[in-house]
């Protein structure tokens, strides 16, 4: 284990990027870490707590932050293009600069569903729609003025998730929970208020989420229930009036709401897909990066030198995405091993 | 409400509609539920604001209302409306304009089926050689009538004599805009702001100093719904759907209702009747309805034609409250009087329903 | 006037407006009735389910949409075999739950 110069790009300081690069300089390498947003941290630093334990998120990213403290970390910092040589790649920065690389890390996360594309929800157009990022972001702040003691609450899930139309086949896989921990944040701050959320399905798949589902029926009394909304309307006092079929009881239902809550789905960065292209790496039917197989080599693409961790290759959460960093770390070194 | 919102959606769903010569197809309908709006569109666009609009007698009905009563089958509505095609070929149009929402819907759709299935397409122009031995071109572009409204309401603004505003305060004029639902559903980008948030109409509005008003049950059905009235055991839906609208529109008050479709403003208008008949309610001000104009009426009263030359006469819910708030000036002596002054004779008073 | 016709009853819930006083009542009282997930386990195992429409599921829904009528219909026809409380994931004892309902009215007041 000496003597270990090659330098490996890791692509978005989030928290896939953070974990990778610190197990990486661990593992005796040179990672350099670039991100386009002036703070590291990605999606997980615009959160405020986490399920299913309500852990606030600064604790998981302070101390992914502290440990890639010494890490080489271009912040501001785009990608021009990426260019793939014999067996390494020129990636050539915003500034006009460029950095040659022995291997490639997409920890480029995801994108939420721009919500607004659901034209009958109204997002952007009805004062009382927000989405799931918003209220995380008032939670943070207490600064929303659309926030102001109301008196019912809903959340709708799968915004852009399950939406063939939408062009997103796929479950996104956290909203359900995360719909769950805003729903009873929700009722802790304003315990007068009839939260419903509505869902096609309750994906509850993750360690403690069907705890934290019974916890949020049980002790908080939110009501769930089984059918789409269809569509959002504005009542005369600005309250939105939104429309869903009870698919249990067969009929339509009705419920005027202070505010209602998107649950806005993951899709690709689309970042990840433009530079995946230019050095050919595949994109998969899902629209995120795709695996050299979905089972064994999740972290790793079909380009010798390119890896992925977390959110670009699909929805994660963050113990997974966490996980895939450092499994992409281990890739990384054990590919850089066999070449030297 | 984020206006600015809607301008995001509007901006997303703009057609570039050509802005001169067009071949003008009727509706069946039209000429009796509104007998002059028609004749008026070809007077502001033709003879007023000086386009090149193109009729023939020879034009029939496009099938579309039989197609979506189930009476006829989809290859025979296409065969009537690739003659249309061959009227306006021969004529030598390429832009074809609709009067009827479900005819533009028509057309519309058969185009669309033809691009997915062109064998379809070669079938249908055999049918039509043996029918009538006719061939045609289809049209480059298929615009509604409120299109071509829409396109000009800046021109009809210039030349108003009355804005959409109350004489009394100067406050705005407070319309309920209703949409075809074979406008945009079936197509959202064939319409002008899409089917979610269509501005075909709220444009015109807000050019001519209205105010439009979005209300929950905005996107719902008229009620008409073809075979929810056309079957009579059906037809409590019908009116339950129109009700549904009224129920959803009523804390907004508004001063009057504009439509694009022929179905709209009839059940709209009408069913305020049977409404206030069997449940004893009216939705206007002081016993009055919501007055249901179509888009050329109101494009007519805005640029001062005469309401009883307008046809507003044979709507069920007397237009007066509107006319009086917007300081548009009537004769009530002539409002039963027609064409060169024929007696139209005055019809019987609702019960409940005040209709002046 | 007949026209032939009327305004068509609507079946469509309107939540602003249902009144759950008794299901509040009874979650009150039975509070595991709140984590039903709606699977139709005590439905599929009720001896009386097939003849008359009995179903847990159902009662407890009901109750959430203002159909009271349906609700004490479903209830009279149970038999208290417990049949369903054996099969609830949740482990809601669902008998229980029927007794207690029993026992109050639609106001949610504990009348028996």
């Amino acid at each position: 284990m000496t003597n270990r110069q090659p330098v490996i790009a890791v692509i978005g300081a989030g928290i896939a990027g953070l974990e990778a690069a610190h197990q990486l300089a661990a593992l005796g390498y040179k990672p350099v870490l670039i991100e386009k947003a002036p703070v590291v941290g990605g999606h997980v630093a615009e959160w405020n707590r986490l399920f299913p334990d309500m852990t606030p998120a600064a604790e998981v990213l302070e101390p992914l932050r502290a440990r890639a403290e010494g890490i080489k970390t271009l912040l501001n910092t785009e990608i021009s293009a990426i260019n793939r040589l014999k067996d390494e790649y020129n990636i050539v920065l915003g500034d006009g600069t460029t950095l040659l690389c022995q291997a490639v890390l997409f920890a480029t996360g995801f994108h939420l569903f721009d919500a607004s594309r659901k034209e009958e929800y109204g997002y952007g157009i009805y004062n009382r729609v927000i989405t799931n990022r918003d209220l995380e972001q008032w939670f943070n702040t207490r600064q929303d003025s659309r926030i102001d003691h109301p008196k019912a609450v809903g959340f709708v899930h799968c915004v852009g998730s399950r939406d063939l139309k939408a062009g997103n086949a796929q479950c996104s896989k956290v909203c359900c929970i995360t719909a769950i921990k805003q729903a009873i944040e929700i009722k802790e701050e304003f315990p007068d208020a009839e939260v419903y959320c509505f869902y096609m399905d309750l994906r509850l798949f993750g360690k403690k989420y069907e705890d934290f589902y019974i916890r949020a029926q049980r002790d908080y009394g939110i009501h769930f229930i089984r059918g789409r909304v269809s569509e959002v309307g504005e009542a005369i006092d600005g309250r939105v009036v939104v429309k869903a079929e009870d698919t249990l009881s067969g009929r339509p239902v009705k419920v005027t709401l202070d505010l209602l809550v998107l649950m806005a789905g993951i899709v690709c960065n689309p970042d990840a897909r433009h530079y995946a292209q230019q050095i050919g790496v595949a994109r998969d039917e899902d629209g995120f990066l795709e695996s050299r197989n979905n089972l064994d080599a999740i972290t790793e693409s079909s380009r010798p030198g390119v890896f992925f961790a977390g959110a670009c290759t699909g929805a994660k959460t963050v113990p997974e995405t966490l996980a895939e960093a450092r499994s992409a770390a281990l890739a990384i070194h054990l590919y850089l091993s066999k070449r030297a | 409400m984020i206006y600015q919102g809607k301008q995001k959606i509007w901006s997303d769903y703009q057609k570039e509609i050509p802005d001169d010569h067009w071949f003008y197809v009727r509706s069946c309908i039209r000429q009796s539920f509104f007998p002059a709006s028609e004749t008026h569109f070809v007077k502001i666009v033709r003879d007023l604001l000086g386009k090149d609009l193109f009729e023939t007698p020879h034009h029939t009905t496009c099938g579309g209302i039989a197609y979506h009563s189930d009476t006829i089958p989809q290859e025979t509505a296409m065969t009537i409306v690739a003659r249309q095609f061959a009227l306006m070929t021969e004529a030598g149009y390429k832009n074809l304009v609709t009067s009827c929402i479900t005819s533009f819907g028509n057309y519309t759709e058969i185009l669309e089926t033809w691009r997915e299935f062109p064998e379809l397409e070669a079938r249908i122009r055999e049918h039509l050689w043996k029918a009538c031995r006719r061939e045609f071109n289809k049209p480059e572009y298929i615009a509604h009538a409120s299109d071509i409204i829409y396109m000009l309401r800046g021109e009809i603004a210039e030349r108003a004599r009355y804005r959409l505003v109350s004489r009394a305060t100067g406050e705005p004029v407070r319309v309920v805009e209703h949409i075809g639902c074979h406008y945009s559903k079936m197509f959202p980008h064939k319409g002008v702001g899409g089917a979610e948030y269509p501005c075909v109409l709220s444009g015109m509005v807000e050019s001519w100093g209205g105010q439009v008003i979005d209300y929950p049950e905005r996107r719902h059905c008229c009620g008409f719904g073809f075979r929810q009235y056309l079957v009579k055991a059906n037809r409590g839906y019908s009116v339950s759907n129109t009700h549904k609208k009224f129920e959803s529109m009523e804390p907004f008050r508004p001063d009057m209702i504009i439509t694009n479709c022929p179905g709209c403003p009839y059940f709209l208008d009408r069913w305020q009747y049977v409404i206030a008949e069997q449940t004893g309610k009216t939705y206007g001000q002081n016993g009055h309805g919501i007055p249901v104009l179509t888009y050329e009426e109101l494009a007519g009263l805005v640029l001062g034609y005469d309401p009883w030359d307008l046809g507003l006469q044979v709507h069920q819910v007397g237009p007066e409250p509107l006319l009086d708030k917007i300081g548009i000036g009537y004769d009530p002596s002539r409002k039963y009087l027609g064409l060169n002054e024929k007696d139209i004779l005055k019809p019987g008073l609702p019960t409940v329903l005040k209709c002046c | 006037m007949d026209f032939g016709f009327q305004l068509s009853p609507s079946s469509a819930v309107n939540l602003d407006t249902v009144d759950r006083r008794r299901y509040d009542a009874l979650v009150q009282l039975e509070p595991d009735a709140l984590t039903c997930i709606g699977c139709g386990s005590c439905s599929a195992t009720c001896t009386a389910s097939p003849w008359s429409g009995m179903s847990v599921r159902k009662v407890l829904l009901g109750l959430q949409r203002g159909r009271d009528g349906e609700v004490d219909r479903m209830l009279s026809a149970c038999m208290l075999c417990g049949k369903c409380s054996m099969v609830c994931p949740r482990g809601i004892n669902t008998r229980q739950l029927i007794l207690t309902l029993c026992r109050l009215d639609k106001n949610g007041e504990v009348v028996r």
